[in-house]
């Protein structure tokens, strides 16, 4: 049977862009949202030249499909570690229906040629994947690329992600050519002069364990600079994101930045509100990152931050590894966690769950946010003529992540074994099925009726 | 979003911290946080037991019991005491060195440990240059591991046997260690450790050691920094930021930090000095001559703050750095007290790591 629509009934439609938030009927045709209506309302879900693929959502929560700004999916170049039809199948799973892939692949993505590969059918993605293009050639923070070029093919932010533009004038010259070209610029913002030989938070811990630290203001330091520069070059409307933000003076500082009339924005990503430099436990390489786990000071900062709105958008910094390559000496180990499988479940059960942020403030940091961040037009919403971008997830359901089980080639997540709140039922990515949850009895509390439904996708 | 955010800090509730699953084999030593103070009181006991044990029946305890000793750290004193421990009881004891053809080569420690076990080791002695490296070998093996020193991190058999060396001169009723009663190098410690063998959390109360230099980048420090404050006593540290930060103590109510050394040394019971560990400064620049006028331990400063403390050293000495020949050779000091009981403590620690698992 080949669908070319598909009618999800009986949920209850969160779309915090548009202000809905009640049980609605959802039609997607063509890769498009085609019809919303009351439950029972559609009208065009019958007709006599369309297949329609019926999913019973009763219990369950129809949302935009998730977006990951902050994805590192290793092709080209290391394959081994992922590619970009593992970590898109991964990313479906998690109810992701678009990531934006970070240009530090081998070589670099720093070239039209690269970013539009990327794209092509013939890598499989599960969904749709926006290349994040290298700001300068070769990300060695000397010379900048050719932004409209990239632009055209397909990239939609420059940043040299894990090689932070340190020199004023090559991060002034990004954030106006960048402007010019209609592009963001995401600074990993690490001042590298004080994290030599570093490899986690310099702190108590960092002191116990006799382990080079990172301090703070490596991160801060550099955040106050890139913001010093946005302000001079105010005229040019430049756009600065942050990437993953683990310290309180960084937030700090894009809070004051905004105040300011600057347009910086950030991101967190879910080890940064739930971990701190003791989840490094003894030198568990899983809890190895950068920017690392930081004090539980700046760990509640991150998370006071994302109640107050301060900041914009959830990303995971998805950075998957080869087993042996964690299995090392710490301070040897690659820096990074996968994250695409947790992040909802830790952020519903973390965020929604334990802190009592609405569940649509959740989802719209994890979706209408990060895609307003990025001008990812259509995305984001589900409003009729949008992308057929669509999780369908049982937001009281209780599992158990396990890393063994991961669509990702790479196992190196802190969160094995887990608790997570909210199952992804169906993700559907432009119209098409990307991931249906196919597990038997999530057998939890207010919920049983449900799996029995779920086993019949 | 929410421009009506609160501005009062919430109470939340947080991911707690993992917890250990260290040590997988219950004869590793790891960290010296893996001998409880009974433990430690069942070392000390077992180290002068088999000390003055008959070498030849010493010899059956552990014969034909293979060891490796895997040595990533050129180390001639630390490598030579566990050899001799391991010998004096009977163990078949393998070096296996970086210079080795398969760790050149590039082969990981998980997989040096894996050979090694596969050839039949029973047990490992490690030094490596990388933090934490014991504990991926000992996940990776699930042998008994005893750690020789990783990194800056952890020395636990420094650590004990400092520990013995200090309650060898230990008089409990002055609570002050007696120098005087030093035995002179050259001859053998004639005196088995009398009250002290049995350690309790109080045993230590109201003595103070101070630990001088290079603190961040000293595993010794750090051992003892974990040992000391847990039989009572106050540790004292010392030395120049750069050497010293603010966080080293923040791990124990029982440790301070003092950086006037006079001041230090008069508070002082005992008296650990470390060396700078140069090839660890990462470009640290320090002034090395106005270190040795702040931290150098001199036979008139020592005469002068505190003429009746013990001085120890872990080695190597560098002379006339942070300490001056005359006081490393002096009354006062048990350096060479402090490497015979290394054997001693090493005998005790490698009987344990090959029958504790059983
Ligand atoms: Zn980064």
């Amino acid at each position: 049977m080949k669908v070319t629509a598909i009618a999800i009934r009986g949920g209850h439609l969160i779309d915090p862009a548009a202000g809905v938030d009640a049980l609605k009927d959802i039609l997607l045709k063509d890769g498009r949202v085609a019809e919303i209506a009351g439950p029972g309302k559609l009208k065009h879900a019958e007709g006599p030249h369309t297949e329609i693929e019926s999913l019973d959502a009763t219990g369950l929560v129809i949302a935009p499909g998730l977006i990951d700004i902050h994805v590192h999916l290793r092709e080209p170049g290391q394959g081994y570690k992922e590619t970009i039809a593992t970590g898109t199948a991964a990313a479906a799973a998690g109810g992701f229906t678009a990531v934006a892939a970070m240009p530090n692949t081998i070589p670099v993505n720093d070239s039209p040629e690269i970013t539009r590969w990327m794209q092509e059918a013939e890598r499989g993605a599960a969904i749709r994947v926006f290349p994040i293009a290298a700001a300068t050639r070769g990300s060695k923070g000397e010379a900048i690329n050719d932004y409209s070029a990239l632009k055209a093919a397909g990239a939609i932010a420059v940043t040299d992600d894990g090689h932070p533009i340190l020199k004023d004038n090559i991060m002034r010259e990004t954030l106006t050519g960048a402007a010019r070209a209609g592009l963001s610029v995401i600074q990993h913002a690490e001042d590298t002069r004080l994290t030599q030989g570093a490899s986690m938070n310099l702190g108590r811990v960092s002191f116990r364990l006799g382990l080079r630290g990172m301090p703070p203001e490596a991160e801060s330091s550099l955040v106050e600079r890139d913001i010093g520069l946005v302000a001079e070059l105010r005229e040019a409307h430049p756009h600065l994101h942050v990437a993953h933000t683990s310290t309180a003076a960084a937030v700090a500082a894009v809070r004051q930045a905004r105040r300011n009339g600057l347009r910086v924005t950030c991101e967190v990503a879910p080890h940064h509100f739930l971990l701190t430099e003791e989840h490094v436990g003894l030198y568990n390489t899983h809890a190895k990152m950068n920017p690392p786990l930081r004090s539980a000071a700046d760990r509640d900062a991150m998370i006071e931050a994302i109640l107050d709105g301060v900041i914009d958008a959830i990303a995971t910094d998805h950075a998957p590894h080869a087993q042996h390559e964690k299995e090392v000496e710490f301070e040897h180990a690659p820096n990074g966690i996968t994250g695409l499988e947790t992040a909802l479940g830790l952020a519903l059960k973390w965020l929604h769950g334990e802190w009592k942020m609405p569940l649509g403030r959740v989802l719209s940091l994890m979706s209408a946010q990060p895609a307003a961040l990025l001008g990812l037009k259509g995305r984001g919403t589900l409003t009729v003529g949008s992308y057929a971008d669509v999780v369908v997830f049982d937001p009281k359901a209780e599992w158990t992540y396990r890393a063994t089980e991961s669509k990702s080639k790479a196992k190196n997540t802190p969160f094995d074994g887990w608790t997570m709140q909210g199952r992804v039922q169906w993700t559907i990515s432009e119209g098409h099925i990307a991931y249906a949850n196919s597990e038997k009895g999530i057998a939890v509390a207010g919920s049983e009726g449900r799996a029995e439904q779920a086993n019949h996708a | 979003m929410n421009p009506t955010a609160t501005a009062t800090r919430r109470t939340l509730s947080t991911p707690p911290a993992p917890e250990s699953s260290f040590p997988y084999n219950r004869g590793s030593l790891l960290s010296v946080l893996d001998l409880s103070i009974e433990g430690v009181s069942r070392v000390l006991r077992r180290a002068t037991e088999l000390e003055f044990m008959n070498p030849i029946r010493r010899n059956t305890i552990l014969a034909k019991r293979r060891l490796a000793l895997l040595f990533y750290e050129s180390s001639t004193r630390t490598r030579t005491s566990f050899e001799l421990a391991a010998k004096a009881l009977g163990a078949d004891t393998t070096l296996v060195s970086s210079l080795s053809s398969s760790i050149e080569k590039g082969e990981s420690l998980k997989d040096t440990g894996l050979t090694l076990r596969a050839l039949g080791a029973e047990g490992i002695i490690l030094r490596h240059n990388s933090s934490g490296a014991a504990w991926l070998l000992e996940a990776s093996t699930r042998l008994p591991v005893v750690n020789a020193g990783d990194g800056m991190h952890e020395h636990p058999t420094q650590a004990l046997l400092d520990l013995r060396t200090i309650l060898a001169h230990f008089d409990p009723e002055t609570r002050t260690c007696q120098p005087e009663r030093i035995n002179r190098p050259a001859e053998r410690v004639s005196r088995p450790m009398g009250p002290a063998t049995t350690v309790g959390s109080d045993t230590l109360a109201g003595v103070t050691i101070c630990i001088v230099g290079d603190i961040l980048h000293s595993r010794v420090a750090r051992s003892n920094m974990l040992l000391l404050p847990r039989l009572g006593a106050r540790v004292l540290l010392c030395g120049p930021k750069e050497l010293l930060p603010e966080q080293a103590a923040h791990s124990d109510p029982g440790i301070e930090i003092e950086r006037d050394f006079d001041a230090a040394l008069r508070q002082s019971q005992a008296v650990i000095m470390l060396r700078i560990q140069a090839e660890r400064l990462a470009g640290l620049q320090l002034d090395l001559d106005e270190y040795k006028a702040r931290y150098q331990l001199t036979g008139q400063r020592l005469a002068v703050h505190a003429p009746s403390a013990l001085v120890m050293h872990p080695g190597p000495i560098i002379r006339g750095m942070e300490i001056t020949a005359g006081v490393a050779d002096g009354p006062q000091s048990a350096i060479l007290e402090q490497v015979t009981n290394g054997v001693a403590i090493r005998m005790a620690v490698i009987e344990r790591a090959l029958t504790a698992g059983g």
